[in-house]
């Protein structure tokens, strides 16, 4: 009756990446959309995804350096979220092959991904509402022993990782300022602070990347700036971000490379300045899709959201 | 297969106490060819008193009465052994298909029914044995009453048998399909799993009954009033329980262990004032079927189906047509945007709500001239309602018709084809769940939130 | 009027062996429903198949009884695992139609006339429970008055709350684990709890399977106090009368269930006594024509289909929950 998910091996990030060579390196590599990077922990060829007609997802390379903040954008209905969830397992492409860390993630369900080293977050948050902020965290932290099921009757097994894993969770909560919210109900939280939880508890599994579905959607603007400064110490103590966001605001302050997206495909990529002021960007955002159906890109979206949760599921 | 086939429905046994006379003497029958409720119903008893009635002991005894549809057989030898086998005697059975055994005390005991001496053109099912196992729970007269339901013998060919059971497949599927449809409607446009459906469709039984029976209408007025007093309760019901649920914000999984409770409140209700009887319509109760060329049908099997067809397809027009089917369907698709736009949800969904409970008030109307009324009619078809719907594509109307009748007939020719009949609802249950292994978007569903 | 009476009925059910098999099935749905969110309808189908996996081994095939006992408990371990497999990757709703389904399917085929051989038909199956009778130390009923119990009642009670100690115990050991942390945060969001990088579909099928068990005990309790296994204690109803027990006592509380069943055959049995005694004798307080003695017996069911309804509504974190931890929202 075990639950099979005790490796123990969490895929640390003690600093191995030179974040300063790996923001380096990217100066050389020229700004085009699928353009090859000199050190990539994920890549991905030929990914599709239909909902019927549609193709909400056709990219035909993608690949996000290690040791870097990458943003990426695009209009809404441009297929991000459901990238996000194809490259973490929660939905699974018609076509195409991915690869983390040089191992293809093709019919990987959506948790080993994670304990692989890649843990993402939701748009919409998805606090655990009546568990308290710690046991949110706790829950974060991987091969735990007291979550098999014999062993979790007796607390002898498991109660000593378990205050190894609380001493962790109370140093992130203090880093995310939750200190304070510590036996609280998650569901009490506020909108930003419950984006800080979700990024405090994805955390926990120690991963080597990290995939941030719009952290600043909801946050009060108080907060951004606390949660800019979470995110670029994120890369800086080794970890490799990649997130969806609109506000250009945040994209240009702390990113270190941009992928821009439109109708499923990526149209352009670069250094923000440079992405900035391409016009391809600029007729993503503005052009084509400025003013025009935009029930149907909803349309889009929700149908994205439903598969993608039909799709997440486990695969024994 | 050379040797004719009868079938041999069920035997069912009941004490009988002289001083509990409880309200059954309303001389029924059970209707022929239509199967026997696995559980005790209440038989009318044989009175002592009909003429050619065997002598009476004195002591503990079975009284086993043989009925053919309904009819007595007589001068046939039944004969009783008791639980460790041994011999108890016999006896012949008399005019009106009574034989009387005489049994040392109360127990339980096996009764069998020479097969030889059965009236030409009756024999009986190759499968089903000749014999029974009765209980006697008392130190005196033990009634037992041996139904046979058979059907002519010359006639009853494989191909005729088919015939037979496709007709009733049909009428079972356009039956279960106003009652799959009253659901999908209400799921599409709430997103409620209702099981508190079945008793919707017990509702338009009792009403048929009610108005039938205690007011003296006609069948067909009392079955049209059932109608809209169902499509009534529906709309008192959403007004009174349901809306104020979802305005409160009531999540889905919540009001459907709120369904279940109302189902339970309305269930025991019902027994209440109905009582745990199997009761009668005025009109129609045993009609012989009528043989068409390869077909055998009563009327009032025709007169089912045709109204079956005629309200599910008015029903799928207006859906298609009507500026409200349309917003039904829209409702469905996606509530929020429906409501961005105009729409006055809360009107489509008692709308839906009205629609879903007159259609499952029908059902439970023509289930009540089918066969009989009962306060459990309707929960017995609730669970192949859930299997028709989900089998179609749960909350499609299509789906909800095709699930519908793929469920009627294999519940009703099943039998033909070695499913055991007293089980025969376990097939259609049996496919539920395999659609839900393989497919559990249903055959006509979308990819959809199921996971 | 008999006050004492009913009191004594009342009471009587709520410590008796009624009220035990009510508490294992509730303990059951409270690992399923109250902790992990899975929504089974077919708790019945567990406790048949453990009733059923005890007679049929020692009637039918003459084992021992011991050979009885593992069936029982291992028939709901088969059925989980055979009704997990295809649908605890679905939605709430079609697990709980599938639950119901397999429930009705298991009951319809232990009566069925053709398997009767096996099964025992409608009548069941009987002379299994000597062994169990056997072991009774008690050498006679026990009656405080207000409280009575026979012999048999009473070994089967002593030997029933001992066992809904020992799950409930279980239970408790479990749900403040690691491992329980993790069921309860499924119930809150699985999608969350896979990113962090748990196999979600392992966690609820052992859920299942935990509370199937927790149901097969309830059923095999129920074969051998009664010394007999019949289909028609196994209708859907058990499985509604048990949701209502663990709402009534408190979703996700360890004693929730068992404190819900006490509360509810105390009130069912107390209620039929009294509506009993309001309907009957020459000149009964409840006139005839509003309420015959016939009717009395099913107010109470009324009832209970009523506080489901209510209780669900109003307060879904059961009477003496508070609303900070609830097994689901009410609103």
């Amino acid at each position: 009756m075990a639950a099979e998910n005790t490796t123990g091996t969490t895929p640390g990030s003690t600093g191995a990446v030179d974040v300063g060579a790996a923001r380096a390196a990217l100066r050389e590599v020229p700004n085009d959309p699928g353009a090859p990077k000199p050190d990539p922990i994920l890549v991905g060829s030929g990914l599709v995804r239909r909902f019927g007609g549609l193709k909400a997802v056709d990219v035909g390379h993608i690949e996000i350096q290690r040791g870097v903040i990458t943003a990426l954008i695009g209009p809404n209905g441009a297929g991000k979220t459901t990238l996000f969830n194809l490259l973490t397992g929660f939905d699974e492409p018609d076509e195409g092959d991915w690869s983390f860390n040089g191992s293809s993630l093709r019919k990987v369900a959506s948790y080993k991904v994670a304990r692989m080293g890649m843990v993402r977050t939701f748009q919409l948050t998805k606090v655990l509402a009546k568990l308290t902020v710690i046991e949110n965290m706790r829950l974060g932290a991987t091969g735990q022993k007291g979550e098999r099921f014999w062993s979790a009757v007796f607390p002898s097994i498991w109660r000593k990782q378990e205050d190894e894993n609380t001493v962790r969770a109370d140093a992130l909560l203090d880093r995310f300022l939750l200190a304070k919210k510590r036996e609280d109900f998650a569901g009490s939280l506020s909108g930003g602070q419950r984006k800080l939880l979700e990024m405090a508890r994805a955390l926990m599994v120690d991963p080597e990347m990290i995939m941030l579905d719009e952290p600043m959607a909801g946050v009060n603007p108080a907060l951004k700036q606390s949660l800019l400064g979470h995110v670029k110490s994120l890369r800086d103590e080794g970890r490799t971000v990649l997130f969806v966001e609109h506000d250009m605001d945040m994209v240009r302050d702390i990113s270190d490379w941009v992928i821009v997206m439109a109708q499923g495909s990526i149209v352009a990529e670069g250094t923000p300045d440079a992405v900035m002021a391409d016009p391809r960007v600029i007729d993503a955002y503005l052009g084509a899709h400025h003013d025009t159906d935009l029930s149907e890109l909803d349309e889009e979206k929700i149908e994205a959201e439903a598969m993608a949760e039909l799709e997440g599921k486990d695969k024994p | 297969m050379a040797r004719r086939l009868v079938a041999l429905a069920v035997l069912l046994v009941f004490l009988l106490l002289p001083t509990a006379a409880q309200a059954v003497a309303e001389g029924r029958t059970t209707a022929a060819g239509t199967p026997v409720a696995a559980e005790p119903t209440d038989e009318p008893s044989p009175t002592e008193s009909e003429s050619a009635a065997p002598t009476v002991p004195d002591g503990p005894y079975l009284s086993v009465r043989l009925l053919d549809e309904g009819e007595p057989v007589p001068g046939v030898t039944i004969s009783a052994t008791d639980a460790d086998g041994g011999e108890l005697g016999s006896a012949e059975t008399a005019d009106n298909g009574i034989a009387i055994i005489e049994i040392p005390g109360s127990g339980t005991y096996t009764v069998e029914l020479d097969e030889e001496t059965l009236p030409d053109g009756i024999a009986l099912d190759d499968e089903t044995g000749n014999t029974r196992e009765v209980r006697a729970p008392l130190n005196g007269p033990n009634i037992v009453v041996y139904n046979i339901g058979t059907q002519a013998a010359d006639t009853a060919g494989f191909g005729f048998q088919l015939s037979a059971a496709l007709v009733s497949g049909l009428k079972f599927g356009l039956i279960t399909a106003l009652a799959a449809l009253g659901l999908s409607l209400i799921f599409g446009t709430t997103g409620l799993t209702n099981f508190s459906h079945g008793e919707l469709i017990t509702f338009g039984g009792l009403m048929t009954w009610v108005f039938n029976v205690s007011f003296g209408l006609p069948v067909i007025v009392a079955g049209l009033l059932a109608m809209v007093f169902a499509a009534g309760f529906g709309w008192v019901q959403e007004r009174g329980l349901w809306r104020p649920l979802r305005k409160r914000g009531t999540g889905l999984i919540a009001m459907m262990i709120v369904s279940i409770g109302f189902a339970l409140f309305l269930r025991y209700l019902f027994q209440y004032f109905f009582g745990p009887q199997t009761k009668s319509l005025s009109q129609y109760t045993t009609q012989q079927r009528q043989t068409y060329g390869p077909i055998a049908i009563a009327d009032k099997e025709i007169v089912i189906i045709l109204v079956g067809i005629v309200v599910i397809a008015v029903t799928c027009i207006a859906l298609m047509k009507t500026r409200l089917g349309k917003a039904m369907r829209a409702v469905s698709d996606n509530p929020p945007l429906a409501a961005s736009s105009g729409m006055r949800v809360d009107g489509v969904v008692a709308a839906a709500w009205i629609l879903g409970t007159a259609l499952s008030g029908l059902a439970g109307a023509l289930l009540a001239v089918n066969s009989q009324v009962n306060f459990l009619m309707g929960f017995k078809l609730l669970l192949l309602v859930f299997a028709a719907v989900t089998l179609g594509g749960l909350g499609t109307i299509w789906g909800a018709l095709l699930g519908s009748m793929v469920i009627g007939f294999m519940v009703e020719v099943g039998p033909l084809f070695g499913v055991p009949s007293s089980i025969k609802e376990v097939g259609a249950l049996v496919v539920l769940i395999l659609v839900l292994l393989i497919r559990p978007q249903g055959i006509l569903g979308r990819r959809q939130r199921v996971g | 009027m008999d006050l004492f009476e009913i009191l004594r009925a009342a009471l009587s059910q709520a410590l008796g062996p009624q009220a035990i098999v009510l508490a294992l099935a509730a303990i059951g749905l409270n690992v399923h429903f109250g902790y992990t969110g899975l929504l089974n309808f077919g708790q019945a189908g567990f406790m048949s198949v453990a009733a059923y996996g005890l007679a049929v081994p020692i009637v039918i095939m003459d084992l021992p009884f011991v050979a009885g006992l593992v069936m029982a408990l291992l028939m709901p371990v088969v059925l989980a695992v055979v009704l997990g497999f295809p649908t605890l990757r679905l939605r709430a709703d079609y697990l709980a139609i599938a639950t119901i389904a397999t429930a009705e399917i298991l009951r319809l085929v232990f009566g069925s006339v053709e398997m009767r051989d096996i099964f025992g038909g409608s009548n069941g199956l009987t002379g299994y429970a000597r062994p169990f009778q056997d072991l009774n130390p008690y050498g006679s009923g026990i009656d405080l008055g207000i409280f009575a119990l026979s012999r048999n009642d009473l070994w089967a009670a002593t030997v029933g709350w001992i066992l809904v100690a020992l799950c409930s115990l279980l239970v408790w050991a479990l749900m403040r684990s690691p491992w329980g942390r993790v069921l309860r945060s499924i119930r809150e969001d699985e999608q969350a709890v896979r990113s962090l990088g748990k196999n979600v579909f392992a966690y609820k099928m052992q859920a299942l399977v935990l509370g199937g068990v927790f149901g097969g005990l309830a059923g095999l309790f129920l074969a051998l106090r009664q010394a007999s296994v019949v289909p028609s204690d196994y209708g859907t109803n058990i499985t509604f009368f048990a949701y209502t027990a663990l709402l009534i006592g408190g979703a996700a509380r360890v004693l929730g269930p068992v404190v819900g069943a006490i509360i509810f055959w105390f009130l069912l049995s107390g209620l039929g006594a009294l509506f009993s005694q309001a309907t009957s004798g020459a000149n009964p307080l409840i006139p005839e024509v509003i309420m015959s003695n016939q009717q009395a017996s099913l107010v109470r069911f009324i009832l209970v289909g009523l506080a489901l309804m209510l209780l669900m509504i109003f307060r879904p974190q059961g009477i003496f929950g508070d609303r900070r931890e609830i097994a689901i929202d009410g609103r």
